[in-house]
């Protein structure tokens, strides 16, 4: 089938984001040798900048310039990309925070399928394209069919598609910014908060004791933190610890909390999941202590241990001090 | 404020094993322990402290068959008001552009100035919210971590974005929000309160009480598909330690100071 085929460029100061050229990639496994058209959407210099290096990647490149547009607003960037992509087109998203905003209503809007968080593509049947993604956090996956008949918004897990290299010749930005007049946002943008600071920087430690849900209850804490002791390490955590105010924010690994550089990473009764594994970078030997044995983390893990962390974890403290 | 919390019955992963049927069809669901959806958990906590503080009252409505009333029942025992069941034959294999359609039906029957959803469910879509707003043309915003009532039938909104970081902005009323975890504590459900809303009546919608061309939702409407449930093939995978605890402990001494993890 003939697709017409776009990414949506996420960038942020004056760069585009790492995942524009795995957008690329991802095109390219789905149609090969169709070209692929960029949007960039923005304000000012940053936006210039971003939609230049897209050329690098993209034969095209439609440029949306407006000062509404300075930060990402979905509610105006979906009844653009509604009003200027055109019917059955086949649109890429990386699956971000901005993405889970905008991509869902605007597969409504353009009356097309929508498929979320994709981690493979396995080729195309006529209209159907054959999509590998996850469920329960990764303990499964499905093989999903879309009909791309009437078009479809795809938004790819990050990480997924290896990147593209680099066009031979650099492609041409269209300068689309006379599209964005007349939107109306009913969601009006005022400003992002940093997350805050903690008592320590987990960002910065060498070895880490990570504590996920599996710990059960704040009380056995100490399980985690004597052994952290022990290793000379720090506590940190999934998202389900902060959620129960167990652990301080500061402390959460993960794409909604912190990006670790550890040389060692004990997780310590963490399924796995790719928000959790996506703040975990720069290869460090990972130890995974968990009583499932199918458990995602042990897929990623050097070593694992599959215990009851309760009971493994105060034996493994004693064998550190020991060891000292 | 009259609200709307769309909830979901999910097999509970922190007590389960997920397990593939051996043909691949579906995950094992015979001996499954179920919950509502985390995240609609903290959705439902959240609109009955809004409740609380300007009035009105709270609606949990779920699509699903007999089996997902307990976690109505379970919300209900929160301090939501009113259940409500959305089941019909015509529902079955629905895909998110179909639940939405559902739950657009029933929003539309109401007079909601605001509906909640859970950011994601066990499918890790997170679509239901997104497209309903946009069949209902209402604004949309997803991971919501913080919510304040402002006069002029208006909120102030806190979305949860990368690292942590917290967008702020201004929506108008009505609108749909998806809520993401840690927004609040939920409260604590004891058996006295599912006892207590035990016998309340939980009026059941399908298709024709709702007015929906039954050719919109269920299987025949879906435009994804699921062909089947797999295991990806292990990949290397973890090194798995054999041994008594104290073994284990001890071979893990060595490797972790090889790797400098003990300091
Ligand atoms: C937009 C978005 C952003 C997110 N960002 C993050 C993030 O930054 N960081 C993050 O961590 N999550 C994040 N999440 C949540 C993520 O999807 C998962 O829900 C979460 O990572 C699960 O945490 P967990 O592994 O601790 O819990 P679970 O998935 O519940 O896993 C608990 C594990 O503990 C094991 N276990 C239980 N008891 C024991 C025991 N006694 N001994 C040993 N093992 C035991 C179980 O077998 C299980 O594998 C995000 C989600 C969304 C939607
Ligand atoms: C046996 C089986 C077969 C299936 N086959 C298919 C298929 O072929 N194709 C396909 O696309 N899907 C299929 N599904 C998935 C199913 O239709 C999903 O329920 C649907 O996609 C929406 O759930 P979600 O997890 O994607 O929701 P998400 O969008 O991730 O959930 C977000 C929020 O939407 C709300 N929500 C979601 N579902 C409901 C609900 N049922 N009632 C009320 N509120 C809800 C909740 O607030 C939830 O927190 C199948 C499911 C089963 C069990």
């Amino acid at each position: 089938m003939a697709a017409q085929l776009f990414a949506f460029i996420p960038h942020a100061n004056s760069r585009i984001d790492d995942t524009a050229p795995e957008l690329a990639a991802a095109a390219e496994r789905l149609f090969p040798g169709v070209p692929v058209t960029a949007l960039v959407t923005g304000a000012a210099e940053g936006l210039e900048a971003a939609a230049a290096e897209a050329t690098r990647f993209f034969p095209e490149v439609w440029k949306f310039a407006h000062a509404d547009l300075a930060y990402p607003n979905a509610e105006i960037l979906r009844p653009l990309l509604a009003r200027v992509l055109p019917r059955g087109a086949v649109v890429l998203f990386t699956h971000n925070t901005l993405a889970m905003d905008l991509a869902p209503g605007l597969a409504v809007k353009l009356d097309a399928a929508y498929l979320p968080d994709v981690v493979a593509f396995e080729g195309l049947e006529g209209t159907q394209l054959r999509a590998v993604r996850q469920e329960f956090n990764g303990q499964v996956s499905t093989h999903v069919a879309c009909d791309l008949a009437g078009g479809a918004v795809v938004t790819l897990r990050s990480g997924c598609f290896p990147a593209a290299g680099e066009l031979s010749a650099a492609g041409r930005v269209v300068d689309r910014s006379g599209d964005v007049q007349g939107i109306a946002a009913r969601r009006r943008f005022l400003e992002v908060v940093a997350a805050e600071v903690g008592d320590v920087d987990i960002t910065k430690e060498e070895v880490l004791v990570s504590v996920g849900r599996g710990i059960g209850d704040k009380e056995n804490l100490p399980v985690a933190e004597e052994l952290a002791e022990a290793l000379g390490a720090v506590v940190s955590c999934s998202r389900p610890v902060v959620d129960a105010k167990w652990l301080d924010k500061s402390r959460q690994v993960g794409t909604s909390g912190k990006t670790v550089k550890p040389k060692v990473y004990l997780a310590l009764g963490i399924s796995g999941s790719f928000q959790h594994l996506g703040g975990i970078k720069g290869n460090p030997f990972i130890v995974a202590v968990n009583k499932n044995p199918k458990a995602p983390i042990f897929q990623v893990a050097q070593v694992g241990v599959v215990a009851d962390l309760l009971e493994f974890a105060p034996v493994l403290t004693e064998a550190v001090r020991k060891a000292r | 404020m009259n609200i709307l919390v769309c909830v979901k019955r999910v097999p509970d992963t922190a007590e389960n094993e997920i397990e593939v049927r051996p043909d691949g069809t579906d995950i094992r669901r015979e001996d499954l322990v179920y919950s509502v959806n985390e995240w609609d958990n903290y959705a439902v906590e959240e609109a009955i402290q809004i409740a609380e503080r300007t009035g009105g009252s709270v609606t949990v409505a779920t699509v699903g068959d007999a089996d997902a009333e307990e976690v109505v029942r379970r919300e209900m025992a929160m301090g939501a008001q009113q259940g409500l069941m959305l089941t019909d034959a015509a529902f079955e294999g629905s895909d998110g552009r179909g639940i939405a359609e559902i739950l657009k039906a029933a929003v539309a029957r109401g007079a909601y100035d605001l509906v909640l959803c859970g950011a994601q469910a066990d499918d890790g879509a997170g679509q239901v919210g997104g497209m309903l707003a946009a069949l209902l043309d209402w604004p949309y915003a997803s991971l919501v971590n913080h919510i304040e009532v402002l006069e002029g039938k208006k909120l102030r909104i806190g979305r949860e974005i990368e690292g942590g970081n917290q967008e702020r902005s201004e929506i108008d009323l009505p609108c749909v929000l998806s809520i993401q975890t840690g927004i609040n504590e939920p409260r604590y459900v004891g058996i006295r309160g599912i006892r207590k809303v035990a016998s309340v009546e939980i009026p059941v919608l399908g298709a024709a009480d709702l007015g929906l061309d039954p050719s919109r939702v269920g299987r025949a409407a879906c435009r994804v598909r699921k062909l089947d449930y797999f295991v990806p093939p292990a990949g290397a995978g973890a090194e798995i330690l054999q041994g008594s605890p104290e073994e284990i402990a001890a071979r893990l001494v060595d490797l972790l100071k090889a790797k400098g993890g003990l300091k």
